[in-house]
């Protein structure tokens, strides 16, 4: 993949007040370079859905420029839509029609003449495992089935900029994980991909670059390996062969918790090494057959960052 | 490279197919009730009840009241698609496949028109046909039956457009036929001509603008109207003149579709 050098979405100063005096957006500034896996993360009602809402125009907005490719969402809207393609979070399509239909139609608004929207549906129908329920009416598909049909429908004009909105909600694991590679496949070939997501592991293995929103702010707004780099401490879940009814002191002095018999849960901050953990388990004579990971590293980060609502790590 | 024109001829085409089928695959529910409702109109008013009554401006009154019962038709079908449908599409929330689009809030107008027009066209044409078996039609001026049919279409389809887009529920886009549509209809000179009522009932009839579309139609027809043609096409042109840009200037502002 080339590295990226023009922007695919800037804004400035975006702020929006909704009619009932909710104030959704206070002011965020974002840019996303070409070429970019970005994801946008925040918790229930921080702004994720009206950022996207107004990118796409859905929403209007109440201040600030949106350039999408350096045209303005405003002075050149037509320009704007034409670059984008939107899997929304929840299923806008028409229950009642068939699914080659859906697609083929959505390729029609964007002015894609009849046989290359055929081309083009076939190929999304097929890389997303749509082709056999082609004809199907989509109300008979399942969860999945809608969410990927979405993606397929998204991407039936070849946008510069796919926004995926919590695109693998209620998606099974392995099927979550098969769109993720097709997501990827989707960057690799050069299509820019915003994505907002609660799943956070999904984040850390798709994106590039992540932000974070919270109460209409961004918070924090860097690449996800500097994100990463910042987290200072990790907890493991230690599983235990066999009982123990009291959790022995260790010489090394980490923070640990017995969570029930078989169970140690220890925080290791950055510099300590597992290595002094488990000698001193081992002089203890606690036999450990199996370690994980508490939490998600980005989720833990994440929680950091919405809890003290400053950015500050 | 494909011009802009190119790709919104693409565009209006999809959104007027789109709409045209949508119709068309329910014609059991769109199609075939107006056909019985009209016949029954014709067997009760035109035949039972009309054939007691002094014919009107020379004509029986079963020839007198089947121009008013086509536009009718028209007039109910034309709305009740555009309605239905943009409403619909704003319930189930697939509007937002048109308003991410890059599509000229004009041409998703026209789109939606061009499906009210289709269908108030079609069924009009299936009543007139079923007229047939009760009367032999005559078309005193062809132009006039064509062009005032159309612009009626057009004009209730954008109607139904502003109802769906201020509905907010399936109650809202029923209130509107129920409680405007069809007195307005049934007081526009259908069964009556306005010369029989008195007065104040007749100066009170020459607001209802329902009146000159079904009495141009009727000239069409019958070669007969209460009201004078080019005031009838003015009054026309202008409620569609109106219409047009407060459906445009609704579409534009996001109103009722947008937050």
């Amino acid at each position: 993949m080339t590295m990226a050098t023009t922007t695919a979405l800037s804004i400035t100063g975006l702020t929006k007040t909704y009619s009932n005096g909710f104030n959704a957006l206070k002011g965020i500034d974002l840019e996303v370079k070409e070429g970019d896996f970005f994801a946008l993360l925040g918790p229930n009602g921080a702004g994720k859905s009206t950022t996207i809402g107004i990118i796409t125009s859905l929403v209007n907005k109440s201040d600030g420029t949106v350039k999408v490719f350096d045209h303005d969402l405003v002075s050149d809207s037509m320009e704007v839509k034409r670059a984008i393609g939107l899997v929304p979070q929840e299923f806008n399509f028409n229950q009642f029609e068939p699914v080659e239909e859906i697609v083929l139609n959505q390729a029609g608004y964007y002015g894609v003449p009849v046989s290359e929207a055929r081309e083009r549906a076939d190929w999304a129908l097929k890389a997303l495992g749509l082709w056999d329920k082609r004809r199907n009416i989509a109300r008979a598909l399942s969860g999945g089935m809608k969410r990927r049909l979405m993606i397929a429908r998204a991407l039936v004009h070849n946008p510069k900029l796919l926004i995926l909105d919590e695109p693998t909600a209620g998606v099974d694991i392995e099927l979550r994980r098969s769109m993720w590679s097709f997501l990827q496949e989707v960057n690799r070939m050069g299509t820019t991909i915003i994505l907002t997501t609660h799943y956070l592991e999904e984040a850390e293995q798709l994106c590039r670059n992540v932000a974070i929103i919270d109460k209409g702010a961004i918070v924090t707004n860097t690449s996800v390996k500097q994100l990463l780099a910042t987290l200072d401490r990790e907890t493991f879940i230690l599983d235990l062969s066999e009982p123990v009814e009291a959790l022995p002191k260790l010489e090394c002095n980490y923070p640990t918790t017995l969570v029930d018999p078989h169970t140690i849960e220890v925080e290791i901050h950055r510099g300590q090494n597992l290595n002094k953990l488990f000698c001193d388990l081992e002089k203890e004579g606690i036999k450990v057959t199996s370690m994980r990971n508490k939490a998600n590293r980005l989720e833990e980060l994440f929680l950091d960052l919405v809890e003290k609502g400053d950015g500050q790590l | 490279m494909m011009s802009h024109w190119q790709r919104y001829r693409v565009a209006f085409t999809t959104i007027a197919v789109k709409e045209v089928r949508r119709f068309s695959r329910i014609w059991i529910q769109t199609i075939v009730p107006p056909m019985i409702t009209t016949a029954l109109y014709f067997v009760i008013f035109g035949q039972m009840i009309g054939s007691q009554l002094a014919p009107i401006d020379g004509m029986t009154y079963m020839d007198y009241i089947v121009p008013g019962l086509i536009m009718m038709t028209i007039i109910t079908n034309s709305y009740a698609n555009v309605v239905s449908s943009f409403y619909g599409s704003k319930f189930g929330r697939f509007i937002e496949e048109l308003l991410i689009s890059p599509i000229p809030p004009s041409l998703i107008l026209i789109g939606y028109i061009t499906g009210g027009v289709a269908r108030g066209l079609i069924v009009g044409i299936m009543v007139t046909l079923v007229a047939t078996f009760f009367t032999d039609l005559q078309v005193h001026n062809i132009f006039v039956v064509l062009s005032v049919t159309t612009l009626t279409a057009i004009l209730f389809s954008m109607a139904g457009f502003i109802n769906a887009v201020y509905a907010k529920s399936f109650d809202d886009i029923t209130l509107i036929p129920t409680f405007v549509l069809t007195p307005l209809t049934y007081l526009g000179g259908i069964f009556y001509s306005i010369e029989m009522l008195p007065g104040i009932w007749h100066d009170i009839s020459l607001f209802n603008p329902i009146l000159y579309m079904v009495n141009t139609f009727r000239y069409g027809m019958l070669g007969v109207s209460d009201i004078d043609l080019t005031l009838a096409y003015g009054v026309i042109f202008t409620f569609i003149a109106i219409l047009y840009s407060f459906c445009l200037w609704l579409l534009k502002s996001g109103k009722g579709t947008r937050s």
